[in-house]
């Protein structure tokens, strides 16, 4: 089914796919003209496949739960943020605060994440292919953040429980934040999200791992299921 | 929040369509400045003319005609709603002075090739007001803005222009101006509102009359400015932009060969020819990015 947002306001658009009928079966949507517009595709709940036709404004998928959004061009501000669960995958680059306070689902960008990308990340995995910028990982709680490329600045500042792997130069380590022993465990965890984006060919071994070095925060062992 | 844009055009391809660019831009940036709109557009220069653009606010066109023509020897002057521009071959510092001491006047910018239109208002409002649409020029910037540091007036909108054809557009807040602007009254810098961004802007012109040229200036301000933002800001022949190191002041890059346009968001270019092909990137922190000289 086609949604075009230069025929249909963005209001109805998000209102048909927060609404299908299980009934009728119809899995697949395409959103065509979105021209940067904001929130597209968000408050989403069933499993469904979307696949936007060019750039999307802030928030794109923001609170998602299940739907499978796939955005063929670049994402604004704050793509996935708070996501739940469900799949969104950015095929050009992604602004700053990608996949923020998300709790589940997976972040998949092609090319680079601005700034902040994963701030306050409660569980959600991102794989970003390029690089992401400053203060990526800000105080992240739980879930992985991936990067093949570098990263910028104060990566992980005041980081809780996320793992971050990246593959390139780390420009600089934030506050509490600390390179940390890469156990068979992390491997394959590694390797079970590159499968999932795809990335089968690249080497678990290239990636380094950081996380907290946990001075920062009352860190309790007994509570580490909690995280 | 505010919206800025610009417009850079590499080739002749689109100077009659430079007004019309420019119009989508601003009318499309309403939803992050609905207070007050402006533009300033650059078109080719006339020998040894300046222009000067007024805004003449409620007095009467011909009245303000008749006046100024006993004080300057004017080649023309063009009403535009309420801003006249002024075109003359006399001594630049004399026109200034005579226009400077009307005070139901305010002058919004001078230069060889500069003409600058301001307003209170929607965007959209201001945008037909000044009949943007029909414009042609060689590059542009504008700004659309929700006030926060300072009053909803003429004087508080951007662009702010301080120099000969330089004009800024902002983004953000600076915390470190009345400091700068002290500085910069004693190097005989002049300031006509209270308001942040016109410091920025008399601080580049500080640095390009003394023979910086605009990448350079930026870069220096960088270490000087202190505060949130985000800066387009153009010359005659120059155009750039720059954001200060925490990036908050969000900024999108669309370039083909040929233009360069700049906005705060992607929405605000979407109806640009050629976009979909465009190299579409965000300008990194901390770093200047500048086209001409």
């Amino acid at each position: 089914m086609k949604l075009d947002l230069k025929k249909l306001k963005l209001r109805k658009i998000n209102e048909t796919l927060q609404s299908i009928d299980p009934k009728k079966n119809n899995k697949n949507y395409t959103i065509l003209n979105p021209e940067g517009n904001h929130a597209i595709c968000v408050g989403l709940t069933d499993d469904i496949d979307i696949t936007v036709k060019g750039h999307v404004g802030y928030y794109c998928g923001g609170m998602n739960q299940n739907a499978n959004i796939t955005v063929e061009g670049n994402a604004g501000t704050g793509v996935a943020e708070n996501m739940m669960s469900g799949k969104i995958h950015v095929k050009g680059n992604a602004s700053q605060s990608a996949g923020a306070t998300a709790h589940g689902g997976l972040l998949i960008i092609d090319g680079d994440a601005s700034s902040r990308c994963g701030i306050s990340m409660k569980g959600i995995d991102i794989v970003v292919k390029g690089s992401v910028g400053h203060m990526s990982a800000f105080m992240a709680q739980s879930g992985n953040l991936i990067v093949c490329g570098n990263a910028g600045e104060a990566l992980g500042d005041s980081l809780y429980e996320t793992d971050i792997y990246i593959g390139g130069k780390v420009k600089s380590l934030g506050a509490d934040c600390i390179e940390k022993k890469m156990d068979n465990k992390h491997l394959k965890k590694l390797e079970k999200l590159l499968k999932k984006a795809k990335l089968e060919k690249l080497k678990t071994k290239d990636f380094k791992r950081y996380g907290s070095a946990r001075k920062l925060y009352n860190f309790k062992i007994d509570n580490v299921s909690s995280y | 929040m505010c919206g800025i844009v610009g417009i850079y055009l590499k080739s002749k391809k689109f100077e009659k369509d430079l007004g019309k660019m420019l119009s989508g831009m601003l009318v499309n940036m309403e939803s992050r400045g609905p207070d007050s709109a402006g533009f300033a557009i650059y078109k080719k220069e006339k020998k040894e003319e300046f222009k000067y653009s007024i805004c003449i606010n409620n007095l009467v066109f011909e009245k303000f005609k008749k006046d100024i023509s006993k004080k300057i020897k004017y080649n023309s002057i063009l009403k535009n709603s309420d801003h006249a521009i002024l075109s003359s071959k006399e001594n630049p510092n004399k026109v200034l002075s005579i226009l400077n001491e009307i005070k139901e006047i305010s002058l919004v910018g001078y230069g060889r090739s500069i003409e600058i239109f301001k307003q209170i208002g929607n965007p959209k409002d201001v945008v037909k007001k000044f009949n943007l649409e029909k414009f042609s020029g060689t590059h542009a910037i504008g700004h659309t803005r929700m006030a926060t540091e300072s009053a909803i007036t003429t004087d508080g909108s951007h662009p702010y222009s301080t120099g000969s054809d330089e004009c800024l557009v902002h983004n953000g807040s600076l915390s470190n101006h009345n400091n700068l602007r002290r500085d910069l009254i004693k190097r005989r810098i002049n300031f006509k509102s209270e308001n942040d961004t016109e410091v920025a802007a008399g601080y580049i012109s500080n640095h390009l009359s003394n023979k910086k040229n605009l990448k350079e200036t930026l870069e220096s301000a960088l270490s000087d400015l202190d505060g949130f933002y985000t800066f387009i800001t153009g010359t005659k022949k120059g155009f750039a932009i720059v954001r200060d190191e925490i990036a908050c002041k969000p900024a999108v890059i669309s370039e083909t060969i040929d233009y360069v346009a700049i906005a705060s968001e992607f929405q605000a270019m979407a109806h640009l020819p050629g976009v979909n092909i465009a190299n579409i990137f965000e300008p990194q922190p901390g770093i200047v990015y500048s086209w001409g000289n």
